[in-house]
């Protein structure tokens, strides 16, 4: 269903391509790539065959210190409009940023306002955290009804990971008799991902089709998820090893300490830029493809791209749960380090 | 390009909120209202799957003991039979012997009672024989005596006759 998704949009976007292309622009793949996969304040659907864009105004919510808070629809902000003194740069060092600007239209660079607007990876955010929410919610009421007997239906299908999480995750990783209380975070991050991974892939509609978790800003949240709770979990031997290794000679401390305190720093780092990377990659690539139709202007290459496309998504899918996975079984690795507590 | 890679790698604060938020309300639902009575309902059914299982053996093993308990009993009680008739064999066989024996003496002791007896008997006639022999040798000697004084052919006549009419029972 997701593949036929992909092609009815490639099919979309070859459309509303040429169409664009009608007005003689010159094709740019790496702003059509980068607009596809950065976050913005609207969610752009097509252009009209006048040049018009068609999209998805999205609410802006911004803080400046010398106007507080202030809430307005992103339209009013579009294609470099001022709207009370707040402008969304489009070009230069602040692409994408909203800035205050002065009467004059000057750029207030030391005061860059706080920009807490609902954007696309925000939506992106909100709908996989709702599909979640139905998704397992009605998997326990499920539960509730067939009780201990064998799973049905929807179980079926899922089940079968949340033991996965359980017997081949959290168990191995961080033993037998804390595991449980990291199910519930382990279970979370890994469905949470998965479903925003998943709805990355499916291109169309709003609110699929996001590039959440390929944003910088979510995967390094998730990151801090684990982090604090390694950190909480942390044991006395995990301490001890950091500040005062066992065996290390006294004079290396100096030298040891800092190296360990890095370390707890660059395990949730390794986990924001592997899922980060993987993803945006995939995205980066699959719309590469998609370019080749439009900079080759050819409709030669077409099937030629949409068979690599359909590829790629095949293996995005797969990536999609691989990604999940390193992310959750890295979780469970450092949060049994930290929470081990036999000595060795 | 560079910028906009950089714009890319640069993670806004706006999102890291929203994100917070969103993952937090996330989390904290599902781990209210779907992990724990996901996990309760797999656990409890794997539990009674394990006890169902155990249970079986269980009684699996106790079927056997009990097989094995009966084959026991079961031989016991054929040994104990076995033992017990040969021992009443024994007791018969020592019974009849002891009675036989018994029996015997007896029989033993009955004859020579009556060998006694007869003895004593014997002994009380021949007395009782010598006793009248005596008497009757006195009485003898008596009219010998009376009749020698008589006559001397008469006196043997008498003895003789005398004698002849003495008859030994």
């Amino acid at each position: 269903m997701i593949l036929s998704l992909f092609v009815f949009l490639t099919g979309t976007t070859v459309f509303g391509q040429e169409e664009h292309g009608g007005i003689d622009e010159k094709f740019n793949a790496s702003d059509f790539i980068m607009d596809h996969i950065a976050d913005s304040h609207e969610w752009h659907l097509w252009d009209k065959k006048n040049g018009e864009s068609v999209a998805i105004y999205l609410p802006v919510i911004i803080y400046s210190k010398d106007k507080g808070f202030d809430m307005f629809s992103s339209k009013k902000i579009a294609h470099g409009h001022v709207y009370n003194g707040y402008k969304l740069e489009e070009e230069g060092d602040f692409k994408g940023v909203i800035v205050s600007v002065d009467a004059m239209g000057n750029v207030d660079e030391a005061n860059i306002p706080l920009d807490f607007s609902i954007t696309k990876s925000v939506v992106g955010l909100f709908s996989s955290c709702l599909i979640g929410l139905l998704l397992f919610i009605g998997l326990s009421r499920s539960y509730k009804k067939t009780g201990i007997s064998h799973p049905r239906g929807i179980q079926r299908f899922l089940e079968p990971i949340i033991l996965f999480i359980r017997d081949d995750i959290a168990v191995p990783n961080i033993g037998e008799h804390k595991y449980e209380r990291y199910m519930p975070y382990l279970l979370s991050v890994f469905f949470f991902i998965l479903i925003n991974n998943i709805m990355g892939l499916v291109p169309f509609p709003p609110p699929f089709g996001a590039n959440v978790t390929g944003n910088i800003a979510v995967t390094l949240t998730l990151a801090v998820f684990t982090f604090i709770i390694t950190q909480i979990s942390g044991k006395k031997q995990y301490w001890q090893h950091i500040f005062a290794t066992p065996g290390m000679p006294v004079w290396l401390l100096p030298i040891m300490v800092p190296v360990e305190v890095l370390g707890m720093f660059t395990k949730p780092f390794a986990l924001t830029i592997r899922l980060f990377a993987n993803i945006t990659a995939g995205h980066i690539i699959v719309l590469s493809l998609v370019s080749l139709i439009f900079i080759f202007k050819s409709l030669v290459v077409a099937p030629v791209s949409i068979l690599f496309v359909i590829f790629m998504d095949c293996l995005e899918l797969f990536v999609a749960f691989l990604q999940a996975y390193v992310f959750t079984l890295l979780s469970a690795l450092f949060i049994g380090l930290a929470a081990e507590e036999k000595h060795h | 390009m560079i910028i906009l890679a950089n714009s890319l790698t640069t993670p806004a604060i706006g999102t890291v909120i929203w994100t917070t938020l969103i993952f937090s309300l996330f989390f904290f639902l599902l781990a209210k209202f779907a992990w724990k009575p996901i996990l309760g309902f797999i656990k409890d059914r794997e539990e009674t799957i394990k006890n169902s299982l155990e249970a079986a053996e269980t009684a699996r093993e106790e079927m056997i003991k009990l097989q094995s308990d009966n084959e026991i009993i079961i031989r016991k009680a054929h040994e104990d039979s076995v033992s017990i008739l040969k021992e009443a064999k024994e007791i018969k066989e020592k019974i009849i012997a002891e009675a036989k024996e018994k029996a015997s003496i007896e029989t033993q002791k009955n004859i020579e009672q009556a060998r006694k007896q007869i003895q004593d008997e014997k002994t009380a006639a021949i007395n009782d024989i010598k006793q009248q022999i005596a008497e009757l040798s006195v009485t003898i000697a008596e009219k010998v005596l009376k009749k020698e004084l008589s006559s001397k052919g008469e006196h043997n006549k008498m003895v003789d006759s005398l004698i002849e009419g003495i008859k030994l029972n």
